[in-house]
């Protein structure tokens, strides 16, 4: 239990605060937050236990979880808190805090899915959902994932083959170059 | 009626039916719509969790390009588009720090002049129920509707709703003679993109949302988000297979209905293009004729 004996024990509480406005302090471990939470089956760490390993600044244990990572920010957490802290900002925070560290991500998948994605938007200005899926799933080693889907979803048109590129993609690269993983705080 | 137009990515491809009947349903009303020239993907939920300043800075050239064209308005369909679009401009109005910072990312200014819009507030407060209704030259016949909002209401800079009992969709249901269902999912979560990275997750969700809706006695549910409308289209078979269930729901978009209550064609509201096809229940309901 090192990180009790740690010189500033509200060292993560305060860094959470700094980047998301959000008080850990104010959670009064009701649980709301992970009773309404729909991702919660499947998750390593409970919304209101990423709460509390804030409060005791557990950064380890946290940038580790694969919870930061299938947490789909359908913000129902955040709605249902009495307290009214944004959770599923602070869910945003660490994983901001877990990719600034370079340390491995708990959830590999949900990591690559997003990546391939913005990769897309910096070649076209758009995505291109098929060759988005088919990327993702040639980068997991599953090409037939889905497979099935492709049929139904071309004979209704919902595949669009080529995909569409903007006019000033030029720009849109600029824009990534100039763009920083996180905000810095005034 | 001119207002500014904002499609989004997936109204391009998997979702082109949303795209067609609102285009089909606007004209129909004789609101003309005018796309944000040359517009770019909003980043959706990739940019927000892997570049903060990506996230905002994407966005903020949509803005700053509906502006220049001299877009009041703009409506996007996608509730993702419609959220990032709206916060960004909110926060640049906040904040004035992060206004100069966006704009030398994106090398042009945005003066802030653009108002966001999402399609349920525009039909039910820009439109009106009454001008909508004299578009309709038929009515849903009692269809037993799910309305079905996902987290929408809840997305950031999004105001328009209750956020955890919404009742726009309902509302506009009504008044195209539908039978808008209480029931209890209408904002529960789809999955989002889980149902690409982590398919299981999204289909325990999915199949939560359908059987609540079936309880209900729902002959169909409406939708106003290409992801979720996907997500519980698509995958109705795969939930099926590995829950032993027989789902056969179909999931309409929203503009979809309205079209119908317009008498516009079958394919012309893109209705061939959902996986579950709506054809035997709009036939038994006598929506539409063989």
């Amino acid at each position: 239990m090192s990180y009790l004996n740690s010189q500033d024990i509200h060292k993560l509480r305060n860094r959470i605060l700094s980047i998301s406005g959000e008080d850990v302090s104010k959670c009064i471990q009701c649980g709301k937050c992970t009773a309404g939470c729909p991702i919660s089956p499947e998750m390593d760490l409970q919304p209101n236990q990423v709460l509390r390993l804030i409060q005791i600044n557990d950064e380890d244990a946290l940038l580790r979880c694969s919870t930061i990572w299938i947490c789909a920010s359908c913000q129902t957490c955040s709605v249902r808190c009495p307290e009214e802290i944004d959770i599923a900002k602070i869910m945003d925070s660490l994983r901001k805090l877990a990719l600034e560290a370079k340390i491995p991500v708990g959830e590999e998948k949900v990591v690559k899915f997003d990546e391939i994605f913005l990769d897309s938007i910096r070649k076209r200005g758009r995505v291109h959902e098929l060759e988005l899926v088919m990327k993702y799933n040639l980068a997991l080693r599953q090409p037939f994932k889905d497979a099935h889907l492709g049929p139904v979803m071309f004979t209704r048109g919902k595949l669009g083959i080529l995909g569409h590129k903007i006019k000033e993609v030029g720009k849109i690269k600029e824009i990534f170059k100039n763009s920083r993983r996180i905000k810095q705080m005034e | 009626m001119q207002v500014g137009y904002y499609p989004g990515c997936s109204l391009e491809s998997s979702a082109r039916e949303f795209d067609l009947s609102i285009r089909a349903v606007f004209e129909k009303m004789e609101i003309s719509l005018r796309e944000i020239p040359d517009w770019n993907c909003c980043g959706a939920s990739p940019a927000h969790y892997l570049n903060e300043e990506l996230a905002m800075a994407l966005p903020y050239r949509n803005l700053v390009k509906a502006e220049e064209a001299g877009l009041d308005r703009v409506i996007s369909p996608c509730p993702a588009c419609y959220s990032h679009l709206k916060h960004t401009h909110e926060e640049v109005i906040k904040d004035s720090g992060l206004g100069d910072r966006l704009r030398t990312i994106v090398g042009k200014e945005y003066q802030g002049r653009t108002v966001s819009k999402h399609l349920l507030d525009f039909i039910k407060e820009d439109i009106g129920l009454d001008r909508l209704k004299s578009s309709m030259k038929s009515t849903l016949n009692g269809l037993k509707v799910a309305s079905y909002y996902g987290c929408l209401t809840r997305l950031p800079g999004v105001d328009i709703d209750d956020k955890e009992n919404p009742i726009l969709m309902d509302d506009i249901i009504g008044a195209l003679g539908g039978e808008p269902l209480d029931w209890s999912y209408k904002t529960e979560c789809c999955g989002a993109s889980l149902s690409v990275s982590r398919t299981e997750i999204a289909l325990r969700l999915v199949k939560a949302i359908l059987e609540a809706a079936k309880v209900r006695g729902a002959e169909c549910i409406a939708v106003v988000c290409p992801l979720c409308q996907s997500n519980l289209d698509t995958r109705q078979g795969d939930i099926n297979k590995k829950f032993r269930t027989s789902y056969i729901v179909p999931i309409l978009y929203l503009s979809q209905l309205i079209g119908l209550t317009q008498k516009l064609g079958f394919t012309q509201l893109g209705l061939n293009r959902l996986i579950i096809s709506p054809n035997e229940i709009l036939l038994q309901k006598g929506i539409i004729e063989k």
